[in-house]
């Protein structure tokens, strides 16, 4: 993008200037080399979002910001249902709730290397992954009900998993407020099935080693030391949060009109908090965040299961399970003022500071974990939140890397199996149904995940505590 | 991940736009069209139709775990007919690379440009 669309704040602060039908400014967080390659539909859908009722403060952009449906991936938008706000169906995306949670083992990756195959192959055999893929789990009506109502804590109560892990999760485990009688039976048939997968595309359960410390002292609360080893699991709500996303999209569509609300695109669907529409998806979303919390939840209780086999040793203890397509209410100080806010974060990580009272004992005086995923090649990073994010972005931070080039692209560029090959000749194992989706996932396909954490790092948004590298990636 | 559907008729562009939406998850090539799936969508305008369509196209893939490759369509006004041809998901056979999760209104238009239907949309894998 041309920088003199911009008035620069800082040296990772550049404001879109409030203009015509703007409620607020537009504020992209990055460097200047991110800012100069981001898609200039980023600053168009910043404004856009900008221009809706009731956003607070302003439209906001991570450093991975990229172009999205509506809001961009990347964006972050408050509003306040006193003034006429808003609650987007396009604003939190079609996977509601995708996320990332990460499991420290206690072991390092001396401890892992004789079996690292074999720990490859089980995973791969235990996990559904890819398309069509099923879980063992299949839910009737009423234990789906108890699912979209209680989340991870309904996970925990059926065996698959402790209580520990709950406070380890953001909402304690379970989304409140949520509302299964809103979800239609479609989303629910959808889902029946799909408990317990990891799903396709960008989603993968890694395998990864601490290859260097930012903070010592965060790295120690986290359980990050050199050479530990962890499991990250990045995957979201399956088939229901996709059914739910796709069947709001259009019902706040069609009746944005009636309700005085003036899309300035079609895309940025969305209806009055305080609308029938509007309480209906909220309650509808809320159960999706609980499907994808209780999918996370199972996911670990079979990762639980290969370790115990091949590793039992290993004690996988939960650091932190974030989700970053979500909206959630929210109690933020503008202008020296408690205000309770709908913060929608879609591709953008909740980053709540030290001492925040939401943060499990055990690391509130650290600040939340923030869990940015890279995949097959690419390294991970755990941050931590600061206290700066607050007034800066609502305690939000990045979420990613974001796709360099299209998966047709990638698909010309390169072949699973050289793909493969060359990540073994590394000493990372990729295991995955579809050939044509590793290469599509080539690490080459997406931007430099250490440069959007940087860019975080130095606007404020989180401090970096460790980057992983993976050892085993299980692919859909 | 864009698709577009090219067509002499309104209908034939929808049933390209599936083709092409059902391309992205696997080689449509090698799936046989060996069982009919009936849909029906109605829908305020075109785009929002298409949106439909290919909307019920993906849930019918993912509650039947099926893969389609050939697709016929009748409009009649607000209303789209429509029946999908495939088969059960065949990892082995069909390698599919990818779920898509959603249609979006991004990009979203149908029109005739020269007499050439257009159906379009952006669809989020």
């Amino acid at each position: 993008m041309e920088l003199q669309l911009f008035t620069r704040r800082s040296e990772y602060e550049w404001e879109i200037p409030r203009r015509d039908a703007m409620r607020v400014p537009g504020v992209i967080f990055a460097s200047e080399a991110l800012i100069r390659d981001m898609d200039h539909k980023v600053y168009e859908q910043t404004v856009n979002v900008a221009c809706l009722p009731g956003i607070v403060t302003a439209a906001y952009a991570m450093p991975d910001a990229h172009w999205g449906y509506g809001f961009p991936i990347g964006g972050v938008a408050a509003f306040d249902p006193a003034e006429g706000g808003v609650v987007s169906a396009g604003g939190v995306g079609f996977d509601i709730s995708c996320g990332v949670r990460c499991l420290n083992t206690g072991l390092t990756r001396e401890d892992i290397a004789p079996v690292q195959k074999a720990l490859a192959d089980l995973l791969y055999r235990r996990i559904p992954a890819g398309v069509g893929s099923t879980g063992t789990i299949h839910l009737d009506a009423a234990e789906m009900d108890a699912m979209l109502t209680g989340g991870a804590r309904w996970a925990v109560g059926r065996g698959w998993g402790t209580d520990a892990d709950l406070e380890r999760i953001e909402e304690h485990g379970r989304m409140r407020d949520a509302r299964p009688d809103a979800v239609s039976p479609q989303a629910k048939k959808r889902q029946r099935d799909e408990m317990g997968t990891l799903g396709s595309g960008n989603h993968y359960l890694e395998v990864q080693a601490v290859t260097a410390v930012y903070d010592a002292t965060l790295a120690e609360t986290f359980g990050l030391r050199p050479g530990a080893v962890v499991v990250m699991i990045h995957c979201g709500s399956r088939g229901l949060g996709h059914q739910i996303g796709t069947e709001f999209l259009k019902r706040m569509a069609v009746a944005a009109a009636g309700l005085g609300i003036v899309l300035p695109d079609r895309e940025l669907a969305c209806a009055p908090i305080d609308s029938e529409v509007g309480r209906e998806y909220l309650g509808a979303m809320r159960a999706g965040i609980n499907c994808a919390l209780a999918n996370r939840q199972m996911l670990t209780h079979l990762v639980r299961e290969v370790f115990a086999e091949l590793l039992p040793a290993a004690r996988l203890v939960l650091l932190y399970d974030v989700s970053h397509n979500t909206c959630k209410v929210e109690t933020h100080i503008v202008d020296g003022r408690a205000r309770r806010l709908f913060v929608h974060r879609k591709g953008a990580t909740r980053a709540f500071g030290p001492g925040h009272p939401e943060l499990p004992p055990a690391l509130r005086a650290a600040g939340q974990p923030v869990l940015i995923g890279g995949s097959m090649g690419t390294s991970s990073y755990v941050l931590a939140g600061v206290e700066s994010a607050e007034t800066l972005a609502f305690s939000s931070a990045c979420h990613g890397a974001g796709r360099a080039m299209s998966r047709h692209q990638a698909q010309r560029t390169w072949q699973g199996r050289q793909v493969v090959d060359a990540l073994a000749a590394r000493g990372i194992l990729i295991r995955s149904p579809s050939q044509r989706g590793v290469a599509e996932e080539a690490p080459g396909a997406y931007k430099d995940v250490s440069a959007v954490v940087d860019a975080a790092e130095g606007a404020g948004l989180a401090r970096k505590v460790a980057r992983l590298e993976p050892l085993v990636c299980v692919k859909g | 991940m864009g698709v577009r559907g090219f067509g002499a008729t309104k209908a034939e562009a929808f049933e390209q736009a599936a083709l092409a939406m059902t391309a992205i998850i696997a080689d449509t090539a090698a799936v046989r069209a060996a069982e009919a799936v009936t849909v029906h969508c109605e829908a305020p305008d075109d785009e929002l139709l298409l949106a439909d369509w290919l909307n019920s196209l993906l849930y019918e893939m993912a509650v039947r775990r099926m893969l389609f490759s050939r697709f016929e369509v009748r409009l009649d006004g607000p209303r789209l007919d429509g029946q999908a041809w495939g088969e059960a998901v065949d990892v082995a056979r069909h390698h599919p690379a990818v779920e898509v999760k959603g249609a979006t209104f991004t990009a979203l238009r149908v029109a005739c440009d020269d007499g050439v239907w257009v159906a379009q949309t952006v669809v989020d894998v």
